[in-house]
């Protein structure tokens, strides 16, 4: 049996109140769209997914990695590499990444399970993350959120058997980004609306049904991309679907996620479904896309991960438009941040272990982790006798720490802490807090992010992040 | 390691220091000819270029060999050494300085601790983005790492910060020479901008251009020169782990001072440093480390220093003056240069020429830099006859 074996998510902390955008105050309950912070792009938010996908698995079993998403920054230079260090799998993973459409997140789903079906890969990872951005006040700033959905792909303890799929290729211009521009672009909306989104949605939902001899209302749950409320309603209705078996679009808490949006509803669905239930997954985009599957026994085995329900529970409001805008960089800078030609390749690739997979260095003679790999050990000086260990996972303490103004960020001051991990020390900054919350003897865990953008890169490392209350072991 | 080998061997017959500040006008050269030429009067130097037989030199910012220096001073062709190791450099030049002319290669041996980073076009330290790890990079965030964990331990604060600010705000006034003249208050130091947490803005050293100057000699030629030659008692360097990666760093003590004060003190025969010391120099980049550094140099007990700091005992007047002329905190912060102010300050002090800063019958004065990290100290000891 090919499927799902299990799902995660990411959705940033950081919230931009919609009111904010338009000058007026936020309320507390008001509309507000899910926005990646400075130190967080496509490529930190599935690393984040992924993770919570792999909650309980071996990394090790990954065979492939399917990283799909139109906003990673670099046109070459593979951003599913990336994903593979930070998350420390085998060497011999394949990488392959999915761009270009919305559908790229639903279409390396499907290749994905093709991979699996067809015997060439055992598990395979599928991360779906956009951060797209809309022009400061255009029309589309407002409408976009920031996440990502991950998904195991395999043949064992599958929670979701993969029941069939159907495609739909169409032309048609209505949103695009050209090569260096920053911004999205659309057409008139209501053209959008009636010549894209709808026909090709509700297309490919009837041609699902039609191979799988299914009937609309055979699925209990539709996770339908949604361009807007409206839109996905009269989709819905269009292809027989009823309206309250539509998966909350989470539209005024999350926005439009881009290629990550409809995997990130499948996520959604899956949390709430039990098993024996079908679900119907249909992304939008030069076309459309839909996937079926029927939910298995071994649902209700999977251990609790946070998923998008428990991301969204996780919220911190920016208090201005401004704050999003310096977030974002968006904002005339008298001087670049960051230097000219950023990190040395060189430099980059000799301490990738350490900076992009967090990995330390466990003396197999004392058992003193470093990080990073030193040639000798700092507690009993034996030379080159080191084991990898892996830190990432693992949690940490807050044994000091400061408020540095000077360091330039978005939203001085950048919060330092020197935690101590597994007998290790890491200075480290502190993401998802203020400074108020420190504490010492804080627990924390790692998260993977964004250090700064010297020499037009992201570059990337780790930080710590206080341990939140509840959150899946 | 003899720990007797260089005691009273080496004096210090000459010393000279620029005016430190924002020297706009001036260039690295003007500064070191500035230096140097008052170190040769103080000696008598008539013909440098016959007279001083070797330099040791510190900078941290040029990325120059000794030819700077060379061409500066017109000393041709003798060797130049040019060292560099972050706050430290200036007490390591001399270090080395003393160890040539103890060797008895050399008779009479200039030093120069010189930096001129108010030509990058920033305030404070450059912000490194060539790496991921470690960042941010700044030394008020390196040395506000003890702060939560040694206020949170022996009850200290930034009130107590804000009095060594005021000392040294106070003690900068009487120093010709120094960068700021400028009496603060607690009020002004409690309430500046944050910098890095505790550190506010008069927490932190002020940076400046500048350059200092120490002719030395074998003590035994020195009293042909003058009749008050300062004895080198002491020189120390030792290093420690980055303290952000030292497994056992405990946040409360600065390690590169412990290790070098006990060689240093070995060295000086010096077994009662509060007792004995009459006048010190301490690297205070920021009040913390001030704060920290009593300790570290065993000035009174791990965690009193506080205690120490209400009730005055390091102000000018109090039982053991430390940083006269402003340290850091006012004089300035060219950071090669600032091993080398300290000497140039002790010998004034243990000659009796400090004017309204002087230190009554100072005879012992120990000088201090921490660097990096910190991972690395430098201590010298002078003392009079």
């Amino acid at each position: 049996m090919t499927g799902i074996v299990a799902h995660g998510a990411y959705v940033p902390t950081t919230r931009l109140p919609l009111a904010l955008i338009q000058g007026r105050k936020a309320k507390d309950d008001g509309p507000e769209k899910a926005v990646a912070y400075g130190d967080e792009d496509a490529v930190t938010m599935a690393v984040a997914a992924a993770l919570d996908a792999l909650r309980g698995f071996e990394r090790a079993r990954v065979d492939a990695v399917y990283f799909a998403s139109t906003s990673y920054e670099l046109r070459e230079k593979q951003g599913a590499a990336v994903v593979a260090r930070a998350l420390d799998l085998r060497p011999d993973v394949l990488t392959s990444d999915f761009a270009g459409s919305l559908r790229a997140g639903t279409a390396a789903l499907e290749a994905a399970l093709h991979a699996v079906k067809a015997g060439g890969a055992r598990l395979v990872l599928v991360v779906a993350s956009d951060c797209r951005m809309g022009a400061p006040r255009g029309a589309l700033e407002a409408k976009f959120g920031d996440g990502a959905a991950a998904f195991l792909v395999g043949e064992d303890d599958v929670i979701a058997r993969f029941l069939g799929s159907a495609a739909r290729a169409d032309e048609i211009q209505d949103q695009w980004r050209i090569d260096g521009e920053r911004f999205t672009h659309t057409w008139e909306d209501r053209f959008v609306v009636e010549e894209g989104v709808v026909p090709n949605l509700v297309a490919v939902l009837r041609a699902l049904c039609e191979k799988l001899d299914a009937k609309p209302g055979d699925f209990s749950r539709a996770a339908i991309y949604a361009h807007d409320a409206r839109s996905q309603q009269g989709v819905a209705k269009a292809a027989g679907i009823l309206r309250e078996r539509l998966v909350d679009p989470l539209i005024g808490r999350l926005g439009n996620t881009g290629a990550a949006y409809a995997p990130m509803l499948l996520v959604a669905a899956l949390e709430q479904a039990r098993p024996g239930e079908r679900i119907v997954c249909a992304s939008y985009g030069d076309g459309a896309h839909a996937l079926a599957f029927e939910t298995t026994a071994a649902l209700e085995k999977l251990e609790p991960r946070l998923g998008v329900a428990g991301h969204l529970a996780r919220r911190r409001a920016l208090p201005s438009y401004d704050s999003y805008l310096r977030s974002r960089s968006l904002d005339p800078k008298e001087w670049e941040r960051g230097g000219d030609l950023g990190l040395s390749a060189t430099v980059r690739f000799r301490e990738r272990d350490a900076d992009i997979g967090f990995i330390g260095a466990r003396c197999t003679q004392c058992g003193q982790i470093h990080l990073p790999r030193p040639r000798v050990c700092i507690r009993c000086r034996a030379k080159d006798q080191f084991e990898p260990a892996r830190l990432s996972d693992r949690r940490g303490r807050v044994l000091s720490y400061t408020f540095d103004y000077f360091f330039p960020a978005p939203d001085p001051p950048t919060i330092v802490v020197m935690t101590e991990v597994e007998g290790c020390r890491v200075q480290v900054q502190l993401a998802n807090a203020r400074p108020d919350e420190v504490r010492l003897d804080m627990p924390v865990e790692y998260v993977f992010r964004k250090i700064h953008e010297a020499g037009g890169k992201a570059n990337y490392f780790w930080k710590a992040s206080p341990l939140a209350e509840g959150a899946p072991a | 390691m003899n720990p007797d080998a260089l005691r009273d061997k080496v004096s210090v017959i000459g010393v000279g220091c620029c005016q430190f500040g924002e020297n706009w006008d001036k260039s690295r050269e003007d500064m070191i000819v500035d230096a140097v030429y008052e170190a040769y009067t103080d000696a008598g130097i008539e013909d440098p270029q016959h007279q001083i037989e070797a330099i040791f030199a510190g900078a941290v910012y040029p990325r120059e060999g000794s030819g700077e220096v060379a061409d500066s001073l017109r000393l041709y062709g003798k060797p130049i050494t040019m060292l560099m190791d972050y706050c430290q450099t200036g007490t390591d030049a001399f270090r080395c300085g003393v160890f040539a002319v103890a060797s008895g290669l050399y008779d009479t041996v200039l030093v120069l601790g010189f930096d001129k980073p108010k030509d990058r076009g920033v305030s404070g330290p450059s912000v490194a983005f060539d790496r991921v790890r470690g960042l941010p990079a700044t030394p008020a965030g390196w040395f506000s790492l003890c702060a939560a964990r040694y206020f949170e331990t022996f009850g200290a604060g930034r009130e107590d910060l804000a009095k060594i600010a005021v000392k040294n705000h106070h003690n900068g006034t009487l120093a010709p020479k120094s960068m700021l003249k400028r009496e603060i208050t607690i009020e002004d130091a409690l309430s500046a901008r944050i910098i890095s947490w505790p550190f506010g803005l008069y927490d932190c050293a002020a940076q400046s251009d500048g350059a200092a100057a120490a002719i030395i000699t074998r003590t035994d030629l020195a009293r042909r020169v003058r009749k008050d030659p300062v004895l080198v008692k002491a020189v120390s360097v030792a290093t420690a782990p980055h303290p952000q990666r030292d497994p056992d760093f405990d946040f409360l003590a600065w390690k590169p001072t412990l290790y070098a004060a006990e060689d240093a003190y070995r060295q000086a025969g010096i077994t009662e440093p509060f007792r004995q010391l009459d006048v010190v120099q301490l690297h205070d980049c920021f009040t913390l480390t001030e704060l920290l550094t009593y300790e570290d140099l065993g000035l009174c007990k791990k965690g009193e220093a506080k205690d120490h700091v209400a009730s005055g005992t390091f102000e000018l007047g109090g039982e053991l003056p430390v940083n006269t002329d402003g340290g850091l905190k006012t004089f300035g912060h060219p950071t090669g240069a600032t091993g080398v102010r300290m000497i140039y300050e002790n010998v004034l002090q243990l000659r009796g020429q400090a004017g309204p800063r002087q230190v009554k019958n100072a005879t012992l004065a120990l000088s201090h830099n921490i660097g990096g990290a910190p991972q690395t100290c430098g201590i010298a000891i002078l003392g009079m006859p």
